[in-house]
């Protein structure tokens, strides 16, 4: 049997384990293809959590009862598992959040606001989700420090000829490991080197590649990495931020309240060690408790053959939606589907994204309109909108048939 | 009629493929009002010359968008020019009715049969209250609009 045979009978099977995807919308079976917003999840985890609920609550390091041990023995069974996952050398280098903007708010409060003045400079790409720009520029508007930005270049990629002057002087570089919109997996194996060997710190918003490929941020050499819960199969309410230990423990807490403290007086407080340090107040149990079965499940089919998959059905939906629509639709990103994600996103000639989600979503097919949280980005692109259709492990090709059928009925309705 | 065809009549596409009162005005004399969506990136921009009188003299539309933020836009552009800003305002009421919005501080009040049939071309965008999410393209054009009347009386 090829790999390729392989992959494709271990995922035909993986949709049945996703409630959701049973359920029809407009009386038609739902076609999901909204992932790269947020992910569906399986009864695996969503068992995991009712049997939390049910049997394992109470808060989290305080109590001295059995339930409050258990509970808290999940939890940070839950941190061991994630850091696991992501090869993190040490365990509490991983911090559980809200979601992936607050693992960046973090970053830009915690560690910039510390470490960044007038004469100081950051380094940011167009191509960032505004998650990823707005805390730096509420950072730069209170410090007084400069943003620099790396351009878009060609076929979807970073345009790197100016990146030594960038980095020259800058104290950090902080990127997407894989755009929301185009689907381009940046090289970090490249800008990471560059930016140390420039002297600048590496904070990396790995929002869209942790699902999908794996992951190890010991290798990847990075300062910083932040991801959420709930594009990985988990629940809503939980991210990480992991970040070098050293880091970490120079930095002073973001949010202040219960959990982050070893003492408080009148006088004043003293922050407690890494992680409980930055997780102020009841943290995100039972959702830390989804996100372990998440990343069990994400383990037992492999995250390389996941990857491989999502190149595959990548591959198979470029070459569909031209044989469909030829000139009529145009896929913005890179062309080679090796070097992207399962992200794309489309402008179907004469129809705006906002009608061709309409039309798509009385076909049954959940795809995004807009801007995708990304307005430079598709400011750079000259486009307002796009509809984005983005895959996970549980598509397969008849969801793409399914969409490019729709996207044609989309366009003759609208045909002049 | 399927509840796509009936948000999509066929009187919306004609006013979104052949939009009435495109363009620009100068500022000034025009005033000039943006609108954005910040769910689907739609842009409106309104220029509007008022005169002594109160009356529209002139009213052009720009920015981009949907078919139903741009169809509603032409029609807007359509029912309110030339007229005085007490009707633009009356017509700028029952077509938020019929979107079912309120005046701020009012009680909702669907509007009758007869107030319908004055809305015209308007009235074939009913088909929206079905789709909430666009409820906010087919308003866009006349908030901006509510903005660029009142920074002319301003
Ligand atoms: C690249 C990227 N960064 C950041 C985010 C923000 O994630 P969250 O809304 O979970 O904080 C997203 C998700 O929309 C994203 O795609």
């Amino acid at each position: 049997m090829t790999a390729t045979a392989t992959t494709a009978t271990t995922f035909a099977a993986l949709k049945k384990d996703f409630p959701i995807l049973q359920t029809q919308r407009h009386g038609k079976p739902l076609t999901f293809l909204d992932s790269a917003a947020s992910s569906q999840r399986p009864t695996q985890v969503l068992d995991a959590m009712n049997l939390a609920y049910t049997t394992a609550y109470a808060n989290v390091h305080r109590g001295v009862y059995g339930l409050a041990e258990a509970a808290t023995n999940a939890y940070e069974t839950a941190r061991l598992k994630t850091a696991r996952f992501i090869g993190a050398p040490d365990s509490s280098e991983v911090i559980f959040t809200k979601n992936a903007t607050e693992a960046l708010n973090l970053v830009a409060y915690s560690w910039g606001r510390t470490n960044l003045g007038p004469g100081d400079a950051i380094v940011l790409t167009t191509m960032e989700h505004h998650a990823n720009i707005v805390p730096w520029q509420m950072a730069a508007a209170e410090k007084g420090f400069e943003i620099r930005w790396i351009h878009l270049g060609q076929d979807g990629q970073l345009d790197l000829s100016t990146l030594d002057r960038l980095l020259d002087g800058a104290k950090m570089l902080s990127i997407t490991s894989m755009s929301n919109v185009l689907g381009t997996i940046n090289p970090l194996e490249h800008l990471i080197p560059a930016a140390h060997a420039a002297g600048a710190l590496v904070c990396v918003d790995a929002c869209q590649s942790v699902p999908h490929m794996p992951t190890n941020v010991a290798d990847m050499g990075a300062d910083f990495v932040a991801f959420s819960g709930h594009k990985m199969l988990g629940p809503s309410g939980i991210g990480v931020l992991w970040g070098r230990m050293e880091l970490l423990e120079a930095m002073p807490p973001f949010l202040g309240g219960g959990g982050m403290i070893s003492n408080v007086t009148i006088e004043g407080f003293m922050p407690d060690a890494v992680p409980s340090k930055f997780e102020a107040g009841t943290p995100p149990i039972v959702e830390a408790v989804g996100l372990a079965a998440a990343i069990d499940y994400l383990e037992a089919i492999g995250m390389e053959n996941i990857r491989q998959h999502e190149i595959e059905l990548t591959a198979y939906a470029l070459r569909k939606l031209r044989e469909e629509l030829g000139d009529n639709v145009t896929i913005h990103g890179p062309s080679e589907p090796a070097q992207r994600g399962g992200v794309l996103s489309i402008e179907l000639k004469d129809v705006h994204a906002h009608d061709v989600s309409q039309i798509l979503d009385s076909h049954g097919v959940a795809v995004r309109p807009g801007h995708h949280c990304a307005k430079p980005l598709m400011k750079e692109m000259g486009v307002n909108a796009t509809a984005r259709a983005s895959f996970y492990l549980y598509n397969d090709t008849n969801d793409v048939d399914t969409l490019a059928a729709a996207l044609s009925d989309a366009h003759s309705f609208f045909a002049i | 009629m399927s509840d796509i065809e009936d948000l999509y009549r066929e009187i919306i596409l004609d006013h979104y493929r052949s939009p009435r009162n495109a363009g620009e005005l100068e500022t000034p004399p025009a005033t000039k009002a943006e609108g954005f969506n910040p769910l689907c990136g739609d842009e409106i921009v309104v220029y509007l010359i008022l005169d002594d009188a109160g009356i529209i003299t002139d009213l052009k539309v720009g920015g981009q968008g949907c078919s139903i933020s741009q169809s509603s836009a032409s029609m807007m552009s359509a029912a309110v020019k030339g007229k005085t800003v007490e009707h633009a305002r009356e017509v700028m009421k029952t077509f938020k009715g019929l979107m079912s919005i309120a005046e701020t501080g009012a009680e909702l009040t669907e509007p009758t049969p007869d107030e319908i049939r004055k809305l015209g071309d308007l009235a074939a965008l009913r088909g929206v209250v079905k789709f909430p999410t666009r409820i906010k393209c087919a308003t866009l054009s006349w908030n901006t609009l509510d903005e660029a009347l009142n920074e002319a009386q301003a």
